[in-house]
């Protein structure tokens, strides 16, 4: 089934939230932020530009009825800042005037005094000053110690992979207005409503059932909508209570990009352990995590770098720690893979370290450590219907790895100017949310006394093709077609209490709450169905808006039962709850069994490199990936692909550059380059693993969100590997985004 | 007044010039199809079509609505999504459903508009140049497999389209609305602008929009980009002038410059995008003066000489490798402006070549670029022009480079003993596009690839090492 909402985009009639017609008396709203980023404030004087013609008010946290925080999971993030600014950007005042021009004008003459303070950019040198988010977690399997004795080989390195700015399309924006009893409505592009709707009610000091948030969808989020919407969207509603009239607040880029948190850089250390036989007895790692200046996601994303860190494979014997170091930049949060793709770039760096220095390929390596059922992780989890030898065995045979790779090493003789290198990247991901807690959700059905239904769940459209999931789920459980079926916005008066849309988890939780919420319908109106035509219900079915008894048909429509069942007094309306089964983890053990299941999937990336320029174009990828049984291909495919670029840009083009100042200087698309139509693989050949699913995903139809994101550390290797074709000698690099500049410094390293 | 077709509707409207074309159509007017995603050019959420009318005819092209200043709609056709959608699906906006090329919607209506662009376009269609019609979006869901399917459904399409009745061609078919016909006669109507302002020069406004939009914004800024008279390409006298306001797309598909450059469109492809290249100007890039300015590099090579007037008609020529005097600071007046340039036309010994490394091949500013050109007889340098930018404040011309290699043989030892020579003639620095010793690497690389490009024969990268 095609994407519901796609005739509404190419004819560019979907409403985000920069298209919501304006109320009249709208003013808009621009933060003054921080042009440093660290500093004690002295003084901020707002005179002038409160003079100014059109400007109407100028808020700062003296203004803030409740209290001046925004942390989601901890207490350690202010709205604006008070005495102190701790990153580049960091809001201290709002400025509200009739239009966008005028508070741009107004934020010029803002007079800012400050003494600057020592500023860390590193999150190693933030550890050895001991400036942590909160102190650090070990996961451990086995002795790691003693198993390092008995190795035969060991090595050990340094890995770092740098951050990533989201760059959804669609900026970060807010429209809130006044509503009766001293409430408040807000139009949020967020990913998380409730997250919004309660930092709102805190900031302002109000209950939160005066608070409703409303999001029709979002022009992308990846996860830097999941936290980061919440601060625009509480500006907005600061100024729209406190002022009492509609504030609107679109970000221009650049403030975004400087003012917003990205996918965390991290810095690591590994130290890995093979016997003969290629088996890795022992892995040990450090992760760096540059949080940033307060912890956001922080504690939540480096969890799961622990939970990953050993990828797909099973070692006997682990000890993996992270540090949360706090620095002086935008604080980091979610994005695709949230710390998963940091952790597992760590364990396939230590591979292919240990790969060169044994002189073999570093496929041997990883398919002599795959993961088996009831192999555990070091987390305590014993593998389940695990498919990472099926992945990794299909992929190498279908797409033929040895022809693959003789056909390289032809062309790698025949030309000395082009290079070519594969790369050969599997994954495992876990699906739930790690934080057992936040997996539920809801989803509130109604069905129209002419037959039409209206669905509205906790789950936030971004392009995921969740509007289409849902509508599929209700047209199947219903038996009508897709066109008496709409999908409401989400909104926090109708669904209340959700989790995000987020961890590749929101058609599991929302599909399966819709399910439920589906299949109690269906059992009332049946019970009027069976009365009527003197069956018995479990004899009943619907399909093509008619009722069917023992598979045949009836006259009974779809529209008149709907009217009957009213007539009857039976309740068209339901609510489905769900809550995931079987999940829990220990902190205090570090122990437990998170993931409702597991994703797999295998990668062979091509790369061809130009050795005299530096530059590379990636001739293919061909993957096998474990869909389950896909719900929706067209869907599920685009996930694929969107997510493996993605993660290519991750570790090819896409740098951010902080200075020692901490200043953002790849600070616009000019600066920040992702992906185009002439970066991708010219090839993206995706072939589905013919597996039976989960039970614990909607309709078997595996979470397809973040995995396949990692595909794209495939793309590091494969340059590598070309790059060794052309200079042997090269030192191994473990440092993404493998940049250009960095191929070309490798190619000609001994110079 | 400025006035314009904007759609159906006939618009006649008092906002400032230099506000962007972008906010008219979404805040004036409410088509809030058009998407903001960058103000800087950079993604394509809001490109529109602009219609201009030449003979008789309406000539359509994209553009990146952003970073148009709405005094340069004046007597165009402006066409924003809402301006293209008929009741049921056009066939590009039917392939983009059926194979998926959207996810979040965003950047869509911008891919749509693009398409719609090469379908009007006047030009025979290829796959290439339906990929290169969109190479100015971008999109962050999709990975773009699923649009290059839309466009080989779009290229398909278009295989039998009658290029010289594009407009026509296309209502009959369905890619349009008929109300497309109509639009030369309304905009025959429309007296064009014969008063000029007198503030601030705006040709494409590609380059100021984003680096001064507010200043701009606040200007009553003086139009270049629609005076015909500094337009168009011409040989003449054994060289080539180019007038000041012609566009990077009318260099780019010069039947003029192509017998003379037989990789232009290799060449010209790497300087920003589509929608870009068609509103942006000669001048203004390198009036610009950026150290890494694309067309500067191209034509500083091909040792181009540049005329400027003033108000009262004085008239000055010089060496455009002249007109660079220190970072952003120009051997030029603040009252003269750039009529137009002139280079004398390579001859059969005569070879050139530019080069051009960024982080991101296509639409992304240069970390160095260079361009040469080189005239050998019996395997000996007679004449050599290079030029070289993102290597010091200003583009350069390798000055003393050229001078060594001028009237030394040809080969591999030659070129080796001119890099300390070059490096000596540079000062790059560390910057977001990358460290000083990768842009001193990398320049070298760059300088070594012209001769392996040229004379593949002579030069191997082997040798380099």
């Amino acid at each position: 089934m095609i994407n519901v909402d796609s005739i509404h985009h190419v004819r560019g009639e979907s409403i985000y939230l920069d298209d919501i017609p304006l109320r009249s008396g709208t003013f808009h709203a621009l933060t003054y932020d921080a042009p440093v980023a660290h500093a004690h404030i002295d003084s901020v004087d707002y005179t002038e530009a409160l003079a100014m013609d059109g400007v109407k008010a100028i808020l700062t946290y003296k203004d803030i009825p409740g209290e001046n925080e925004i942390g989601g999971i901890f207490p350690d993030e202010p709205l604006l800042a008070e005495h102190e600014i701790h990153f580049w950007g960091m809001p201290i005042a709002i400025i509200i005037a009739e239009t966008e021009y005028v508070c741009r004008k107004a934020k010029k003459a803002i007079k800012l005094k400050y003494t600057e303070l020592p500023v860390i950019v590193d999150p190693r040198e933030a550890r050895r000053q001991d400036s942590l988010i909160f102190p650090p977690r070990t996961f451990k399997l086995g002795n790691v110690e003693k198993a390092f004795e008995a190795c035969t080989y060991i090595y050990e390195g340094q890995v770092d992979s740098n951050g990533q700015e989201h760059l959804y399309i669609e900026t970060q924006g807010a429209y809130a207005y006044p509503t009766e009893n001293g409430s408040i409505r807000i139009s949020s592009s967020t990913q998380g409503p409730t997250a919004v709707q309660k930092t709102i009610a805190n900031v302002l000091g109000i209950a939160m059932h005066k608070v409703e948030v409303d999001v029709t969808r979002l022009g992308g989020g990846f996860g830097g909508k999941e936290d980061q919407a919440t601060p625009w969207a509480v500006i907005t509603a600061l100024a729209s209570y406190i002022l009492k009239c509609p504030i609107k607040y679109a970000l221009h880029r650049m403030d975004d990009m400087r003012m917003t948190g990205k996918r965390h850089p991290y810095s690591s250390d590994f130290k890995i352990g093979l016997d003969a036989d290629l088996k890795i007895k022992a892995y040990q790692a450090t992760f760096h995590q540059n949080a940033g200046a307060s912890a956001d996601l922080s504690p939540a994303v480096m969890e799961r770098t622990l939970f990953h860190a050993t990828n797909t494979y099973f070692i006997p014997d682990v000890e993996v720690t992270a540090y949360s170091c706090k620095t002086n930049l935008p604080p980091n949060t979610a994005f695709r893979g949230f710390g998963g793709p940091q952790g597992m770039f760590v364990i396939e760096s230590a591979i292919r370290q240990a790969a060169k220095a044994l002189g073999i390929k570093a496929r041997k390596i990883q398919k002599a450590n795959l993961l088996k059922n009831g192999d555990s992780f070091p987390y305590g989890q014993i593998i389940d219907r695990g498919e990472a030898t099926n992945a990794w065995d299909t992929c190498l045979s279908k797409f033929d790895i040895e022809q693959l790779e003789e056909n390289v090493a032809t062309f790698n003789k025949e030309n000395s100017r082009y290079k070519k290198g594969i790369g050969i990247m599997p994954i495992c991901f876990g699906i739930s949310f790690t934080n057992t807690p936040m997996n539920h959700a809801r989803a509130l059905v109604h069905i129209y006394l002419d037959g039409s239904v209206g669905i509205s769940t906790g789950g936030v459209e971004m392009g995921q093709g969740l509007n289409t999931k849902m509508i599929q789920i209700a047209m199947s459980e219903f038996g009508i077609d897709p066109s008496k079926i709409k999908i409401e916005t989400t909104n926090t008066t109708r669904v209340a209490n959700t989790s995000p849309s987020a961890a590749s988890a929101t058609a599991d939780l929302n599909g399966k709450a819709l399910e439920i919420a589906c299949r109690a319908l269906k059992d009332r109106i049946f019970e009027v169905a069976a009365d009527e035509l003197q069956s018995s219900s479990t004899a009943l079915s619907i399909k093509n808006n008619l009722v069917y008894v023992d598979g045949k048909a009836t006259t009974l429509s779809w529209k008149s039962l709907i009217t009957k069942a009213n007539l009857a007094r039976v309740c068209l309306t339901e609510n489905g709850h769900y809550a995931t089964p079987i999940i829990h983890f220990d902190k205090s053990k570090e122990k437990g069994h998170p993931f409702a299941y597991h994703v797999y999937g295998n990668s062979i990336t091509t790369v061809t490199v130009d050795c005299l320029r530096g530059i590379y174009d990636f001739d293919s990828v061909h993957l096998v990936h474990d869909f389950g049984k896909s719900m929706n291909t067209a869907i599920d495919y685009g996930q694929i692909e969107g997510g493996l670029v993605q993660g290519i840009g991750w570790m090819t083009m896409e740098e951010l550059l902080y200075n020692e100042k901490g200043r953002l200087l790849s600070n616009a698309l000019s600066t920040y380059k992702i992906p185009d139509i002439y970066s991708v693989p010219k090839v993206i050949d995706i072939k589905a693993l013919g597996t039976d699913g989960h039970p614990l995903a909607i309709r078997r139809s595996k979470a397809v969100g973040e995995p396949p994101l990692m595909y794209g550390i495939g793309a590091y290797f494969a340059i590598q590997n070309a790059i060794l074709a052309f200079n042997p000698d090269s030192k191994l690099r473990f440092d993404a985004p493998y940049t250009p500049e960095k191929v070309l410094m490798d190619l000609y390293q001994n110079e | 007044m400025i006035q314009f077709i904007l759609n159906q509707q006939l618009i006649k409207t008092n906002e400032p010039a230099g506000s962007t074309l972008l906010d008219f159509v979404r805040y004036k007017k409410h088509l809030v199809g058009t998407k903001i995603g960058c103000r800087e050019g950079d993604c394509g959420a809001c490109t529109l079509l602009m219609g201009d009318l030449r003979h008789g005819k309406m000539v359509y092209k994209t553009l990146t609505s952003c970073i148009t200043p709405l005094g340069n709609a004046h007597g165009k056709h402006i066409v924003t999504i809402e301006g293209l959608n008929m009741e049921e699906l056009s066939p590009f906006q039917q392939a983009m459903v059926d194979e998926s090329g959207q996810q979040c919607g965003f950047c869509t209506v911008g891919f749509i508009v693009s398409f719609a662009g090469e379908c009007l376009s006047s030009q025979e269609t290829t796959y290439d140049k339906v990929i290169s019609a969109i190479d100015g979006n971008i999109c962050r869901c999709t990975g773009y497999k699923s649009i290059e399917r839309a466009a080989a459904i779009v290229y398909e399409k278009l295989k039998n389209k009658d290029p010289i009745h594009s407009v026509d061609w296309c209502v009959k078919n369905g890619f349009v609305p008929a109300y497309f016909k109509e639009i030369a006669q309304q905009i025959s109507g429309i007296e064009p602008i014969t008063k000029h302002a007198d503030g601030l020069v705006v040709g494409g406004g590609t380059d100021l929009l984003v680096q001064k939009h507010d200043a701009v914004y606040e200007s009553d800024i003086h139009l270049f980009a629609d005076k015909s008279h500094l337009q168009g390409i011409q040989e003449r006298n054994g060289y080539i002038l180019i007038g000041a306001a012609t566009n990077t797309t009318e260099l780019l598909n010069s039947p003029i410059l192509k017998p003379y450059f037989p990789r232009l469109w290799d060449h010209l492809k790497l300087v920003s995008s589509t929608p870009i290249r068609n509103i942006a100007t000669v001048a203004g890039n390198l009036i610009n003066a950026s150290p890494i300015g694309d067309l500067t590099a191209f034509f500083i090579a091909l040792d181009t000489e540049i005329t400027l007037n003033d108000k009262i008609g004085t008239s000055q020529t010089l060496k455009l490798k002249d007109l660079y005097k220190g970072y952003k600071t120009l051997a030029k007046r603040p009252d003269e402006y750039v009529v137009g340039l002139q280079f004398p036309i390579p001859d059969q010994h005569t070879y050139f070549n530019f080069e051009k490394v960024s982080k991101r091949r296509y639409l992304d500013i240069a970390t160095v670029n260079s361009g040469i050109k080189i005239k050998v007889i019996d395997e000996v340098i007679q004449q050599i022009h290079i030029s070289a930018g993102g290597v010091g404040p200003i583009p350069t011309y390798l000055t003393k480079t050229c001078e060594y290699l001028t009237g030394k043989p040809l080969n591999e030892q030659s070129i080796k003993e001119s890099f300390p020579i070059m490096q000596s003639e540079v000062s790059p620095i560390s910057d977001a596009r990358g460290t000083e010793s990768y842009k001193r690497l990398l320049l070298r690389q760059l300088f070594y690839a012209h001769f392996v490009e040229l004379f593949p024969s002579t030069f191997k990268i082997e040798s380099i090492l």
